[in-house]
């Protein structure tokens, strides 16, 4: 075997929160063997959740790293940035990276992530746009929101919504085109995309739901924006932010099965032998249904990487992925939206909701047939995510506890958790 | 090596929800009286039917999920204290940590916008004192793992006990403790019987060791201590010993030691009997216990004689110290160790600590510190300290103890006792109770 090729044991190839739990669970029964963490960002680990607050300045750029150098010599990493993956030969055990090197690995975790996906709108690569995924996205972003006047979002989910708040803050004249009727969909129902939607106009911005852009072009001003039913707008700064999808572009011709994502089993393992993927590039089984769902959310890559991990180092404490729970919280204007698991309701199920339009206070719990919680959503009601996420995960019946639940998840929530998992 | 930490533990049967902690929670951080804001939640106060309290407290997890789910830095587990630290200057309140938290322990303050949780306010808790029933605790046992893992072992490894037993772990805690300046004495039992003689010419310790006869531990032993003050050397003298050798035939020469203040320390593991050479009965077997000289049989129903209370008799010689310990509350056992150290300086130090047989009392090798702890529970036996100056007390008081049942099931030894011998039983340990009650009110007098 030719010398200059690297060896080791296990590779990451990713650095963030996927990457980080799977080197703290190898680390937990392997204090030895050696790993490399290749990545494609030049940066030490951060989040991609962190950037819309370091666009809005209440996170310093050099601040937001969740590890250090010393954390990677501690535990005997090699951490290896602006190397990102370009091929996969799983037959083999090799992976080829971006600088033309390879590297031989034993076990292979792909903790890749995900990168905005750009709609196919004629004309788009004529026009200049942000995107919002990386730290360096996040520094050019800040730095456009300070000197636009007018700016246009393209999408509605959380990435764009908080970029749209920053321009607000900003003092620009914000537009926020969504293709779907409603803000935020996925996220939270109709009921709370409404608060969420008073709230931006409120504060100044435009809100266009079920509004389609059908041609970009460049303009005096930078972008003009051509919508479906004819009206025209322009920006000084055009923000993409109609969702991310995987990155896998290195897997052709690896022979690991894709679809949406790369798709793992309820240990994270791939169709490959010795490769595992987690995180945001990952499909794998959903807690609701017994297809594999993409669930790229920041709690559920973590929950991944660490499976992933203890089956890399084959840890015997390993349990079998659970499926994946949606959570999401958003803050927005000072006020606050929780979700907790899924917005469906199963057949048989029974929705309560109660809205108190004085104080803004609005909840909604869905229960399951069997009498549990499947999903749970609030706007300016605070209850425990995770004590919600673990009454759906373990199934707990609250049918003798409805009523007091609904009316106060905050207290109730924590007695169950008392009792059943003190 | 890894730490361990102190922690906040709850009893929530002693738990009245009167919501004092809460108060005293919200005053410490938030300089109000809103228990809403308060980082530690005690539930079930209104509306609970069956009256009893949950705890919502932030655990100061091992592996600390909202540190893993926080996308700024924020969160972090400071590895000298334990606890998970909070940054406000990295917070983006985006409230992820409370997603990631299953037990409620990181939560939103409305009031100040941001998330809360407990600090255990550096190491000195406001709720905890502030609980009138004793239902929070602050348990700092972690400080003796901490501290005695950077003190020499002075015992050779692989020492030779029955499975599960706490001998090698009060040995070894007590060697680590009193030093390397030690001369030890360990007359025959199970002390020696584990290897602390040595073997084939070597010792088992790393300080002077020596194996007087049953009869004459503590004369051999003030004889040596002497010598060495003689050559002006500071040496302490310690002797292990098992309950056979202190209280049956070994006990002249214990009770000539203390009568004439020699300057040692006594250490009994009581294991009530000769387990060592075949669980015969001493003096310190209880009453009704299977050994091999007290057999159960067609007539034979165990030991048919109550057992000596040998700690009790030391206090009557009125050594510089005397307390009674248990390995299930090793904070209190070093607490006493210390004393009976610092004590043994200028008398006599005698330490009486009650150490089940895996073997000889006949229960899983695992339960060792379960049957410990369930002997204090039951106040089957006691825990306390006497010095000349401030008479005797308890150091841990059993206000409603468990039925001596709990214990005596157990065990083996005790399978075969009659209703008549359970309720003799139960009758000794309220008389002892009693006694040794009396004992601290006439401490008190004096």
């Amino acid at each position: 075997m030719d010398r200059a090729i690297e060896h080791t044991k296990y590779l990451i190839a990713g650095s963030s929160h996927a990457a980080l739990e799977a080197i703290n669970a190898i680390r937990m029964h392997d204090a030895e063997g050696p790993i490399t963490v290749v990545t494609r960002d030049s940066h030490l680990p951060y989040s991609p959740t962190v950037l819309p607050y370091v666009v809005s300045g209440k996170s310093a750029p050099a601040r937001i790293f969740l590890r250090d150098e010393d954390f990677f010599a501690r535990n005997k990493v090699s951490y290896r940035p602006e190397s990102g993956l370009k091929a996969l030969h799983a037959d083999r055990n090799s992976v080829e990276l971006v600088d033309g090197s390879s590297v031989v690995y034993e076990k292979l975790l792909l903790a890749t992530g995900a990168s905005p996906a750009i709609p196919p709108i004629p004309g788009i690569d004529t026009v200049s746009y942000h995107v919002l995924r990386t730290l360096d996205d996040a520094l050019k972003l800040r730095g456009a929101i300070a000197e636009s006047k007018q700016a246009v979002v393209l999408g509605a989910g959380l990435v764009g919504m908080h970029a749209a708040e920053n321009l607000v803050k900003a003092g620009a004249s914000v537009t926020i085109v969504e293709m779907s009727d409603q803000l935020t969909s996925g996220y939270f129902d109709k009921v709370a995309a409404d608060m969420i939607e008073q709230a931006f106009r409120d504060a100044g911005a435009k809100i266009m739901t079920g509004s389609r852009v059908v041609r970009l072009e460049p303009s005096p001003a930078g972008a003009k924006l051509t919508l479906e039913n004819g009206t025209t707008l322009e920006a000084d700064l055009l923000l993409v932010a109609t969702g991310v999808k995987p990155n896998m572009g290195y897997l052709n011709g690896s022979g690991v099965e894709h679809q949406q994502g790369i798709l793992v089993d309820d240990r994270m393992q791939t169709t490959a032998a010795n490769v595992w993927a987690a995180g945001d590039c990952a499909q794998a089984r959903g807690f609701f249904t017994d297809t594999k769902v993409m669930n790229a959310i920041l709690p559920d890559a973590t929950i991944q990487g660490r499976v992933a991990g203890m089956a890399m180092a084959g840890d015997p404490g390993i349990q079998d992925y659970a499926g994946g729970v949606p959570l999401n919280t958003y803050h927005f204007f000072g006020r606050h939206a929780i979700s907790v698991g899924s917005s469906k309701v199963p057949e048989g199920g029974e929705v309560v909701t109660r809205f108190d339009e004085q104080t803004g206070h609005y909840l909604k719990a869905i229960f399951g047939a069997d009498g549990c919680l499947t999903g749970i959503f609030g706007v300016n009601e605070f209850f425990d995510g995770g004590v919600m996420a673990q009454l759906i995960l373990r199934r707990t019946d609250l049918t003798p506890l409805r009523e007091r639940f609904v009316a106060n998840p905050l207290a109730v929530g924590r007695e169950i958790m008392s009792q059943t998992w003190r | 090596m890894g730490r361990a930490y102190s922690t906040i533990a709850f009893d929530p049967a002693k738990c009245d929800g009167c919501g004092d902690c809460m108060t005293a929670c919200a005053q410490a951080k938030t300089g109000t009286d809103d228990i809403a804001r308060s980082r530690i939640q005690i539930y079930g106060r209104e509306g609970a039917p069956d009256k009893t309290f949950e705890l919502a407290l932030c655990r100061q997890c091992a592996d600390p999920k909202c540190v893993t789910v926080c996308p700024a830095g924020a969160l972090n587990k400071d590895s000298t204290s334990g606890v998970i630290g909070w940054d406000a200057s990295k917070c983006v309140d985006c409230l992820l940590c409370t997603v990631g938290c299953a037990y409620a322990g990181i939560a939103l303050d409305e009031t100040a916008g941001h998330v809360s949780k407990c600090d255990t306010c550096d190491g000195n808790p406001a709720c905890v004192p502030a609980c009138p029933h004793g239902a929070l605790k602050y348990v700092t046992t972690a400080n003796i793992y901490n501290e005695v893992g950077d003190w020499e072992d002075l015992f050779a490894p692989g020492l030779a006990g029955c499975q599960g037993c706490n001998t090698e772990l009060l040995m070894r805690h007590t060697l680590r403790r009193v030093g390397p300046d030690t001369v030890l004495a360990t007359p025959p039992g199970c002390v020696p019987g584990m290897g602390s003689v040595g073997f084939n010419g070597t010792t088992g310790t790393k300080v002077p060791v020596f194996h007087p006869l049953l009869t004459n531990t503590a004369a051999m032993l003030a004889g040596i201590k002497r010598q060495y003050k003689r050559v002006g050397r500071d040496v302490q003298a310690l002797a292990i010993a098992g309950d056979g050798g202190a209280s049956d035939v070994g006990f002249q020469s214990l009770s000539g030691a203390a009568e004439r203040g020699e300057q040692m320390l006594f250490m009994v593991v009581d294991n009530e009997g000769y387990m060592n050479t075949g669980m015969q009965r001493s003096s310190c077997t209880p009453y009704g216990a299977w050994t091999s000289t007290t057999p159960v049989g067609e007539t034979s129903r165990g030991k048919t004689q109550d057992a000596k209370n040998l700690p009790l008799i030391m206090v009557n010689h009125r050594c510089a110290y005397v307390a009674t310990a248990s390995t299930a509350y090793m904070e209190d056992l070093y607490e006493k160790l210390d004393k009976a150290i610092a004590a043994s300086k200028t008398g006599f130090a005698y330490l009486h600590v009650y150490s089940p047989c895996t073997t000889g009392w006949r229960f899983p090798s695992n339960l060792n510190m379960e049957v410990a702890r369930k002997a204090v529970e039951t106040n089957f036996v006691m825990l306390w300290e006497y010095t000349p100056q401030d008479g005797l007390h308890f150091t841990k008081p059993v206000d409603d103890p468990l039925p001596v049942t709990d214990y005596l099931k157990a065990m083996g030894r005790f399978r075969h006792l009659s209703s008549e011998q359970v309720e003799h039983i139960q009758k000794k340990v309220v008389e002892n109770q009693k006694f040794v009650e009396r004992m601290t009110e006439h401490a008190h007098v004096g």
